[in-house]
């Protein structure tokens, strides 16, 4: 029997305000319980909402990026439910009328087809606090730093068809968020979070299977482990003869496995009904062109021109655009050695090898993108040679400073001076009178092994060109 | 002295026949006196009145008064303010104290009123009688075995037996205008939006407005010119320009065109009541106005869906009451389900927990449209109604109750009987209009108010017809003998 799995993922990600969606107070990570909650965040009697507008602008950008339908008149409701760390007793959402419409995006495989996936919608919402259980002894802590802060929760229509799909697309989905900069796109502090609608359905049906939603998933590895995983629990439970109930499932990483939360069966009323604190956000034209006007150059666009451009390759240019600091990373580069190719090299092997090894991202490289615009600059105007130039790439990784300080330091200046060029070759000649005369009977393998001693002589400073040059004179002159 | 209207404490005070310490003073004494009776205070913040007495009487000497530095006032325990409690009539919040002012508050204090304290009134605001109130009936200061209404009851009960010059209320479906007829003083609900809602403990969120009561409408003008306006705190508050509202008091009636709700003058209307009305109409023919008929045909709508939109907003409005942060704890809580269900179950009242239980109903799964969907087109077509009638006439003119006070028990035991209590007022709250009551005669030596209702940002319009109506009448000047 073969399967197909279906998958649609709830994303929620929390948007990179300076202040809350309807408070004050400030949204940075990691503060001293309750010190970022004001009197609306601990819902104090009397108090009202008033709507943070960059959260606006950052939905509205996502809806440009997604090419979505923007909700010209969006509406903010109520969603009612008692937990202690829900302050109002109500998280207020938009069910009806959201900020971003339906939209889609194009997934990449890793054997280069392509996808669309359909986002549903994408609407703005508030934050809940924090429940800590581990530091009280029988009770529970409350802490509502987080309580407010905004969220833009994106749903795709159920079309990804595996794990890896799934990964595809949220890779693709914080791809855009990082770059339009509304989100700093952490998964490990929460910042993006996953939720996924699980079903199975026999090859060739129409009908969706029953779904189990797995909560909880808070990086793109155990997006697909915890997905592989329900797929399996979920076709070995239909091929025992059982049924999948429709559920909300906990992913629990450290067992790799999904385990049952609660029955959506009898689940929740929330309640839904228009927040009447707030009055609807109506956008016009203008609003709309004024966003799509601030917006930056993304994925696919940037790919595309660093094309026809800089003459990449098109998986090149995947690899550079795949992330928005590193696709600036590699043009600051282009700017200041002016070889697109040439850098295209160094920053997508050697830089990216180097940011691998030390598992560190762009942002926190060492080599600056001006110092190995100027490394390549020096391989270019012919200062060093391109071997030369690993080593002054891994001297500058290791904090020795800037490109000709290194070369002058290190003396790895290229040896272009024909005096010493031609000495050098002289003494190669003399050095090795076999392979000088196996050259001469006309085997001109031996010119290769050659040059290799020159350079090897130079210590790799020799300009290889001239060497070539000189030596071929001098051997046919003999 | 106490039974003088804002204006004339004002000028007595510009005259310095008497300070406002000295009036702050006097006021004290005799909430001291009659509150026991009365109960129309649940807190009385003498020590601060009179610091704020003092303040205004230097601000007075440096000749920087205003019309309302000195006065004192009486705030509706549902406007929060620092260092003092705000109950909101309930056990729920018996001990707390804001962190915060209401902007309401905050207006009136820049504007130099010294507040006396904190009214009493119905929990969280829903009642018609005030004896829904955690803090004990209010007492009629006309009649004391009668209910001086609701749900600023004791507001309205402060106002009429001199227990202060001017009230805060707010008015949900009628919580400003029908005590304000059954105490025989004056009382304004503004348009929705007009006043800010920051700070203003919520019942129904989309229906809420505070407003003042007084005694006499040219009062109710000046405590307009202190709290009405925008504010960025409230996102449903209107950004209209600064409004004078004492601009119009003096204009001639003279082709004033009011009309009369033939749905309100029905052959269900208490015929003392028609009669007062009918003197009314008569005075205002008398000063130019004419009369015509207007039809409100979807008004017998409006106390269901009222039911409805109400009670639904407030079941979400009350959930933050859940002895978490603030206010109401069980003791001894077994785990979050028992603190939830015992800290609401003990904090709130019966009447809060039945419209808490209404409400959720009408929002559950299955009936929402039924019902709030169908009740949000009735209040649709209640505007419309309203907005036709605006078409033909300036201001709406009716009863503000069915009849005068009632006894305090008399309606406890049917809900519905006390629903009925606004039949007149509740389509205006709908509706979002500005609505006012005014005290048009007695029936049995009980008041009775008529209302005027008005377009949206009427408010100028109604004082100015009421202000008129007020000059060549007596009634807003009787006081009940406390």
């Amino acid at each position: 029997m073969t399967w197909e799995t279906v998958i649609g993922l709830e994303v929620h990600v929390q948007l990179a305000t300076q202040s809350k969606l309807f408070s004050g107070s400030p949204t940075k990570f990691g503060a001293e319980p309750n010190t970022q909650a004001n009197i609306y965040d601990l819902a104090l009697p009397g108090t009202l909402p008033v709507m943070n507008k960059e959260v606006l602008r950052m939905a509205v950008s996502f809806g440009l990026a997604i090419d979505a339908e923007i909700g010209k008149r969006s509406v903010f409701d109520r969603k009612n439910y008692f937990y202690p760390d829900l302050p109002k007793g109500y998280q207020v959402s938009q069910l009806d009328f959201p900020t971003v419409g339906k939209g889609s995006l194009t997934i990449e495989m890793e054997d280069g087809t392509e996808k669309v996936i359909g986002v549903t919608r994408a609407h703005i919402e508030e934050d809940a606090g924090k429940s800590l259980h581990e530091d009280f002894q029988g009770m529970t802590g409350i802490d509502l730093n987080r309580a407010g802060t905004p969220l833009l929760e994106i749903v795709s229509e159920p079309d990804l068809r595996s794990a890896k799909e799934a990964v595809a697309y949220l890779k693709k989905l914080h791809s855009i968020i990082l770059y339009l900069g509304i989100s700093d796109g952490n998964m490990a502090q929460g910042s993006m979070r996953c939720d996924a609608n699980v079903s199975v359905r026999k090859k060739g049906e129409t009908e969706f299977g029953t779904r189990a939603e797995i909560k909880n998933i808070n990086s793109f590895r155990f997006v697909e482990k915890a997905i592989n995983h329900e797929v399996e629990r979920q076709i070995d439970l239909i091929e025992d003869g059982g049924r999948v109930v429709q559920e909300t499932r906990l992913y629990d990483s450290e067992l790799n496995e999904t385990r049952s939360m609660r029955s959506k069966e009898v689940a929740n009323d929330y309640r839904y009904f228009p927040e009447p604190d707030l009055l609807p956000v109506v956008i016009d034209d203008d609003y709309i062109a004024a966003v799509q006007a601030t917006m930056p150059e993304l994925p696919n666009a940037k790919r595309a021109r660093f094309v026809s451009e800089h003459g990449l390759s098109d998986y090149d240019a995947g690899v550079l655009t795949a992330d928005r600091a590193m696709a600036e990373y590699f043009e600051t580069v282009v700017t200041t050695c002016g070889d697109a190719k040439l850098a295209a090299n160094w920053v997508s092997v050697d830089l990216l090898g180097l940011l691998n090894k030390a598992d560190k991202g762009i942002a926190e490289s060492p080599v600056s993108p001006e110092q190995l615009g100027t490394l390549i600059a020096r391989i270019k105007d012919n200062t060093i040679s391109g071997k030369i130039a690993k080593t002054v790439f891994e001297a500058m990784a290791e904090g020795e400073g800037d490109v000709d300080q290194i070369i002058e330091n290190k003396g790895l200046k290229q040896v272009t001076d024909t005096g010493a060029l031609e000495s050098l070759v002289d003494e190669v000649i003399t050095s090795n009178p076999d392979q000088v005369e196996q050259f001469r009977s006309g085997k001109e393998q031996v010119f290769g092994y050659l040059v290799g001693q020159a350079m090897k002589l130079s210590k790799g400073k020799a300009n290889p060109g001239q060497v070539n040059k000189l030596l071929r004179e001098k051997l046919n002159n003999g | 002295m106490l039974s003088k209207t804002v204006t004339e404490l004002a000028s007595a005070l510009d005259r310095k026949e008497t300070s406002a310490v000295e009036l702050t003073q006097a006021f004290l004494d005799r909430i001291q006196q009659l509150n026991p009776s009365i109960n129309a205070y649940i807190t009385v913040t003498a020590e601060q009145a009179l610091a704020q007495a003092a303040k205004a009487d230097a601000i007075r000497a440096d000749g920087n008064a205003g019309p309302l530095t000195g006065i004192p006032i009486a705030h509706k325990d549902i406007f929060c303010t620092t260092d003092v409690l705000t109950t909101c009539g309930s056990k729920m919040l018996h001990n707390f104290i804001s962190p915060y002012s209401a902007t309401v508050v905050e207006r009136l204090e820049a504007a130099g009123a010294v507040m006396l304290g904190k009214t009493n009134m119905d929990e969280f605001a829903m009642g018609s009688s005030n004896e829904t109130s955690h803090y004990g009936a209010v007492r009629n200061p006309w009649d004391q075995e009668r209910v001086p209404g609701g749900s600023s009851g004791g507001s309205a009960a402060a106002v009429a037996a001199d227990l202060c010059a001017m009230a805060t209320g707010t008015d949900t479906g009628g919580s400003i205008r029908q005590p304000a007829s059954f105490c025989g003083i004056t009382g304004l609900k503004p348009t929705y939006g007009r006043v800010s809602r920051f700070g203003m403990i919520a019942f129904a969120s989309s229906l809420d407005q505070a407003g003042p009561l007084t005694k006499s409408a040219e009062d109710a003008a000046l405590m307009m010119n202190a709290i009405a306006g925008t504010d960025q705190r409230d996102s449903t508050s209107l950004d209209l320009p600064a409004e004078d509202f004492t601009a119009m008091l003096g204009d001639s009636l003279q082709g004033l065109k009011v009309g009369l709700p033939k749905q309100h003058f029905s052959k269900d209307l208490n015929p003392a009541v028609s009669d007062l009305l009918q003197g009314a109409i008569k005075v205002l023919e008398s000063l130019g106005a004419t009369v015509k008929e207007v039809d409100l045909p979807n008004n017998h709508l409006s106390v269901p869906s009222y039911y409805v939109i109400a009670p639904a907003e407030a079941s979400a409005n009350l959930s933050r009451y859940d002895g978490v942060r603030y206010g109401y704890r069980c003791e001894d809580p077994v785990n979050l389900e028992d603190l939830y269900k015992r800290s609401r179950s003990e904090g709130f009242g019966d009447e809060v927990k039945r419209r808490i239980l209404v409400g959720t109903y009408a929002l559950s799964a299955g009936y929402y449209d039924a019902y709030y969907k169908k009740a949000q087109k009735i209040r649709r077509l209640i505007k419309q109604d309203f907005d036709a009638a605006f078409e033909d006439v300036d201001v709406i003119l009716g009863p503000t109750s069915p009849h005068t006070a009632f006894k305090l028990g008399e309606k406890n035991s049917d809900p519905v009987t006390m629903y009925l209590e606004d039949i007149y007022t509740i389509a205006v709250n709908l509706a979002g209009l500005p609505g006012m009551s005014l005290p048009i005669g007695q029936i049995n030596n009980l008041p009775i108010g008529m209302q005027l209702i008005g377009p949206s940002f009427g408010e100028a319009r109604l004082l100015n017809v009421a202000h008129q109506y007020q000059l060549n009448t007596d009634w807003h000047q009787q006081r009940p003998e406390v």
